[in-house]
């Protein structure tokens, strides 16, 4: 058993920024019956994720804890909770909005870091060398075209870019 | 049926059996896949972190499909998801549609103004083409196969954003497209579990822990094959077969095929057409079903 809450980690602002977010709308509505952890795959195999337990440390307002943590990274986005909750939480897009949040707060995971700067770079998650497309050309198939153009201005707009920037160096990777 | 083809990021690079078998069974059939040079990455892994950007990218592969007057048809189910997610938003709140198409074209000068539909190929073969017509294309007989339906997640939820496409806790249309086939599609535990691939990057032991429990429910019961529609779902559990193997101490050996390669062996495509020398785990009666077609 971890510790008990310290009451002084509360921050009852945290529960508005996740319902202020896209997706986190519905936050308040969760009465806490586990649907969403006993529908869960990623739950049926490591206790380290549990979307009620994360949605009722967001509701008690543990910030660092749930935005610094390694468990918000583990949803595999398959939506069985979105489906199923009674009380139509969302907690997929929830999740989404938390993971959001801790992005903006400076937690990124690392993977994800890696796809962004592979979306920079290639606009897509893989790089098509001549190799891809010889293999390609060997099956039949068509060649595929790298246009990351728009894809920079859209990751540059949003402010993405910077997060795939080296931070010891300020320049790009 | 003509449709912009949408290929995402894995499929062109990692599952080209997939790609071949969708082009020509899809031929056969009269769906035309019009090749689409811009498309790219359909936005699903950054909505973990910036669901503004996510929107942003799936918004302007919408807008390259409608500027060329077609409907999606896109064999990834994640890119099914997220695309026809982000349509549903861009369709149904049109403070979002502007928002994002003042964004739009700003960055990159496009505009989408919502008039187009996204929808996965088996949900194409099975609502456009139809089953009556599938069975009409069988030439070659698979009722000795016994074969295990994975729907995954993103090709049918979340069911508001595929307007309520199959029922996600009782999903039938796959199993209807292998039986249409002839072959028999078994019952198994977890027919509803997801893959694991979401969180492949971020923990891989977790990851791999999932498909290992489907391959350890389907080898309960018994299949000659795993049949999928999402490239993701086949490099859980096909590409990582092998890894999951050793840490199981254990030997699935369980082929993965793509529903349209089960398609084309049953229409009599050669094996070379549904791509199937690069599948990984080889399976010797799915060769000689390709073999007796190439024989006739």
């Amino acid at each position: 058993m971890e510790q008990g809450i310290d009451a002084s980690m509360m921050d009852p602002t945290f529960v508005d920024d996740i319902a202020a977010e896209h997706g986190g709308e519905h936050i308040r509505r969760c009465f806490a019956c586990g649907t969403c952890t006993a529908s869960c795959p990623v739950r049926e195999v490591t206790e380290r994720y549990n979307p009620r337990r994360i949605i009722h440390m967001a509701l008690l307002g543990l910030r660092e804890q749930v935005l610094s943590s390694d468990f918000i990274w583990l949803c595999s986005t398959c939506y069985a909770c979105y489906e199923r909750c009674p009380q139509d939480v969302r907690i997929t897009e929830l999740m989404h909005a938390i993971k959001n949040l801790a992005v903006r707060e400076g937690y990124v995971h690392p993977s994800f870091r890696i796809q962004i700067g592979l979306i920079l770079d290639h606009g897509r998650l893989y790089d098509i060398t001549a190799f891809e497309n010889e293999r390609r050309a060997e099956q039949g198939l068509p060649p595929i075209h790298e246009q990351p153009a728009e894809y920079r201005q859209i990751l540059a707009a949003t402010g993405l870019d910077l997060l795939v920037q080296s931070p010891e160096t300020g320049e790009d990777r | 049926m003509r449709y912009a083809f949408y290929l995402g990021c894995t499929a062109p690079v990692r599952t080209l059996n997939y790609e071949l078998a969708a082009r020509n069974t899809g031929r056969r059939l009269g769906i035309e896949l019009v090749d689409i040079n811009d498309f790219g990455c359909c936005g699903f892994p950054i909505k973990s972190v910036d669901h503004d950007a996510a929107l942003l990218m799936s918004a302007r592969n919408l807008a390259l499909a409608e500027e060329q007057g077609l409907d999606i048809c896109a064999l990834c189910s994640s890119c099914t998801g997220t695309l026809a997610e982000a349509n549903h938003r861009l369709q149904t709140q049109p403070e979002v549609a502007e928002q994002v198409n003042v964004a739009l074209e700003s960055a990159i000068g496009r505009r989408y103004e919502g008039t187009i539909k996204v929808r996965h190929f088996a949900r194409v073969l099975f609502e456009e083409v139809g089953l009556d017509r599938l069975q009409e294309a069988v030439t070659v007989d698979l009722s000795q196969l016994r074969l295990a339906a994975h729907y995954g997640c993103h090709y049918l939820k979340p069911t508001d954003a595929h307007d309520q496409f199959d029922d996600p806790e009782n999903p039938s249309s796959l199993d209807q497209l292998i039986t249409a086939l002839g072959a028999s599609s078994v019952i198994y535990e977890g027919r509803d579990q997801c893959c694991g691939g979401g969180i492949l990057g971020a923990d891989e032991e977790t990851a791999l822990a999932m498909p290992r429990l489907k391959l350890e429910r389907i080898a309960a019961v018994g299949a000659d094959a795993l049949v999928v529609v999402c490239p993701f779902c086949d490099i859980m559990y096909e590409f990582q077969q092998r890894r999951i193997e050793k840490i199981a101490q254990t030997r699935f050996n369980l082929p993965v095929l793509f529903y349209p390669q089960l398609l084309g062996l049953g229409m009599g495509l050669s094996a070379d057409e549904v791509g199937l020398r690069l599948n990984r785990v080889k399976s010797r009666r799915l060769m000689e079903i390709a073999r007796a077609a190439d024989g006739r």
